[in-house]
């Protein structure tokens, strides 16, 4: 079943589409789509994935794929999904495939009003961290510090909270996750399609070329975002907060690497002062402090 | 013997005779934003779901951009459709107007025509209607509430109709069709049931999983395009066809355009929408008085009716368009439209700007225009200010 133990298996979302080296989006939504089966509409805002899913000769994707205006996918999703239950369809997934800005930016009020009427609907923001199809330009899930093309001398911002935000929703499932871990990630998507009601799941994509890393770097880029304590793994059912994955043991700062590590690796993270890697190691810290809280109670 | 036709007769204002028909069409999702003076439309929309007069899912979204958005994605996945707007709504969900159209998906969506803002006004002008002419939707205008409501019935035919599929936009004036009682005469349910057959559209099989609205490279893109021009030009004839069929079931006729008294007559007024009613009165006047006045309404504004335009203002002395809307920089929008009908007949085409944001139009305005015009004394183009 697993695709990582099969490596034969039949790709439910197919190689030889337009996606950068190292681009690991065609392997999320391979995974995403083993886990929802062939009953699943992919709803997909301008973004990279709008290039990737192909154009009107054919695409990759082994299933319905709606393409959607940037700011309009959580409600062309809620249409879909009202549409399919009233034909009496109640076991297909609606999910919207979409990017930081696509989600954090432009289709925020879309995505709060249709969390907030809990619409029937799986969100994936795949988050590279910046505008990377109109060529890296920030947004706000770029973190701060970051080189792109609009913040030239590094983004003076920090990154908005994008899964606290949405549990504030008060809506039943949300998860963070990371290709570097793909069995969280895998049993997060399957935990999430027995959940009825809006269910957001925000994953790190690292960008190659937006980043400027390597393309052969891309799950190690990953993987340290996670083992510094900058992308926890989590997840909030009905409210409940519970670590997952390596990140129960991240609790203890002595168990976190130091975030230098992780930037280092990055050429948009290049001409950060130490002062200001000083101040993102405080930031993260702080955030793992409130962490520590959540599990508390 | 008079076979006298038994009618259900209601009083009804615009916006209410505008959800019964809704109501009637049984459409099974929609989704509504509220916006002034459309509101009380989706308030009886919302009353019908609650008391299970209306099975349908009617998803409150949070702005008019997710409601055309919610519709789209409804109406993809083979659900009859519904929406309504006005003014500064209209023109916050112009991108998905463009989007649905550009896809050809059928959605009926009425709109309370309203001026536009800056500055602020409530009031009736036809600025957002026509704004919306380029976006691949039919869009057909009301005279009255009566025909708000039967134009609202055809739009879902029409919109379906497999020689078509195209989203259909009914216009109706702000307020003074949308908040004035009349007397309409409805269809029973039965009557609509036949008129309207269930659905066939759907694009959402997951037996055969498409991808809807990809990237179309140039070659591609032109080539849908022609065919969303060949669809539009299609529908006239298909519009015609409906409007035949609906005649049949509710003994009221319709067509692209509506002639009054226009056959003979050598000064004819153009208009659209509720003041039709104005122009017909003062046609009436104006022909006591021995001129010979007539007036062509437009009913169906895209698809254009060029024909029936060039067919009913040919022999005509003068032509007088009457707009409720303005391309700043360039004039009347209908006048341009008709200007561009007639182009190359000789027909003295004149333009009137009046009614914006509201203000008031009566009949005596008409015929004072048509009374300069006959005396020499009308500009090709006047602001009634």
């Amino acid at each position: 079943m697993s695709l990582i133990t099969q490596p034969k298996r039949i790709p439910k979302f197919y190689r030889g589409n337009a996606a950068c080296p190292g681009c690991p989006i065609p392997r999320e939504l391979d995974i995403l789509l083993e886990e929802l089966g062939p009953k699943t509409v992919l709803v997909v805002p301008a973004s990279c994935s709008t290039v990737i899913l192909g154009d009107t000769s054919g695409m990759p994707a082994t299933v319905p794929v709606v393409h959607s205006a940037f700011a309009a996918s959580a409600a062309i999703a809620s249409g879909i999904v009202r549409a399919l239950r009233m034909r009496g369809d109640n076991d297909a997934t609606v999910v919207v495939w979409a990017g930081d800005g696509g989600t954090a930016d432009i289709g925020f009020a879309t995505l709060s009003g249709a969390a907030e009427r809990n619409e029937d609907i799986l969100y994936v923001c795949y988050d590279n961290e910046a505008y990377m199809n109109t060529g890296i330009q920030r947004s706000s899930l770029t973190p701060h510090g970051a080189w792109t093309t609009t913040t030239p001398e590094g983004k003076r911002e920090f990154k908005k909270p994008m899964p606290f935000i949405m549990a504030e929703h008060k809506i039943p499932y949300v998860a963070t996750a990371s290709i570097a871990y793909p069995f969280d990630y895998q049993a997060k998507v399957r935990k999430a399609k027995q959940i009825h009601g809006f269910r957001y799941i925000h994953l790190l994509s690292p960008c190659p070329p937006g980043w400027r890393f390597d393309s052969s770097l891309t799950i190690e880029v990953a993987k340290l975002a996670v083992e510094t304590g900058i992308w926890p793994l989590f997840e909030i059912e009905n409210g409940e907060f519970r670590l997952t994955g390596i990140s129960k043991t991240l609790l203890d700062k002595k168990n976190r690497k130091p975030v230098i590590e992780y930037l280092k690796l990055q050429g948009r993270f290049r001409n950060l002062t130490e002062e200001q890697i000083k101040e993102i190691q405080e930031a993260v810290d702080e955030m793992w402090e409130e962490i520590a809280a959540r599990v508390k109670k | 013997m008079v076979q006298v036709l038994k009618r259900k007769a209601l009083a009804l204002v615009g916006n209410h005779a505008v959800a019964y028909a809704v109501k009637q069409a049984k459409p099974q999702v929609l989704a509504v934003y509220p916006i002034t003076p459309q509101t009380t439309m989706l308030e009886k929309l919302a009353e019908y779901i609650s008391s299970g007069e209306l099975k349908a899912e009617l998803i409150r979204v949070e702005s008019e951009h997710s409601a055309m958005a919610a519709v789209y994605g409804a109406a993809l996945a083979g659900a009859r459709v519904f929406t309504a707007t006005a003014s500064q709504g209209l023109l916050y969900m112009t991108e998905m107007i463009y989007w649905a159209g550009g896809q050809r998906v059928p959605i009926v969506a009425a709109v309370a025509t309203r001026a536009i803002a800056e500055p602020w006004s409530i009031w009736d002008d036809h600025q957002d209607f026509v704004s919306k002419r380029d976006a691949i939707w039919i869009q057909m205008m009301a005279e009255n509430v009566q025909e708000a409501y039967d134009l609202t019935i055809q739009a879902f035919r029409i919109s379906e109709d497999e020689r078509v599929i195209l989203p259909v936009m009914m216009g109706f004036d702000g307020f003074i069709l949308t908040h004035t009682m009349e007397r309409i005469e409805v269809l029973e349910d039965y009557e609509v049931d036949s008129f309207l057959p269930p659905r066939k559209f759907n694009l959402i099989d997951f037996s055969d999983p498409v991808g809807i609205g990809p990237i179309a490279q140039p070659d591609e893109y032109m080539r849908i395009r022609y065919e969303a021009m060949k669809a539009m030009e299609r529908s006239k004839s298909v519009i015609e066809e409906i409007m035949r069929e609906y005649e049949k079931l509710s003994g009221r006729k319709y067509g692209l355009v509506e002639c009054y008294k226009c056959e003979d007559a050598k000064y004819v007024f153009v208009t659209m929408g509720a003041w039709s009613g104005d122009a017909k009165v003062a046609v009436d006047r104006l022909r006591n008085e021995g001129i010979e006045a007539g007036l062509l309404k437009i009913t169906v504004f895209r698809p254009f009716p060029k024909e029936k335009v060039q067919e009913h203002l040919r022999s005509a002395k003068g032509v007088i368009v009457f707009d409720r809307a303005y391309s700043f920089g360039s004039g009347g929008i209908l006048a341009n439209e008709v200007k561009a009908s007639l182009y190359g007949l000789q027909v003295p085409v004149y333009s009137v700007i009046a009614g914006l944001g509201g203000k008031d139009v009566r009949p005596l305005h008409f015929q004072k225009v048509m009374e300069d015009l006959i005396n020499g004394k009308l500009e090709e183009e006047r602001w009634l200010i």
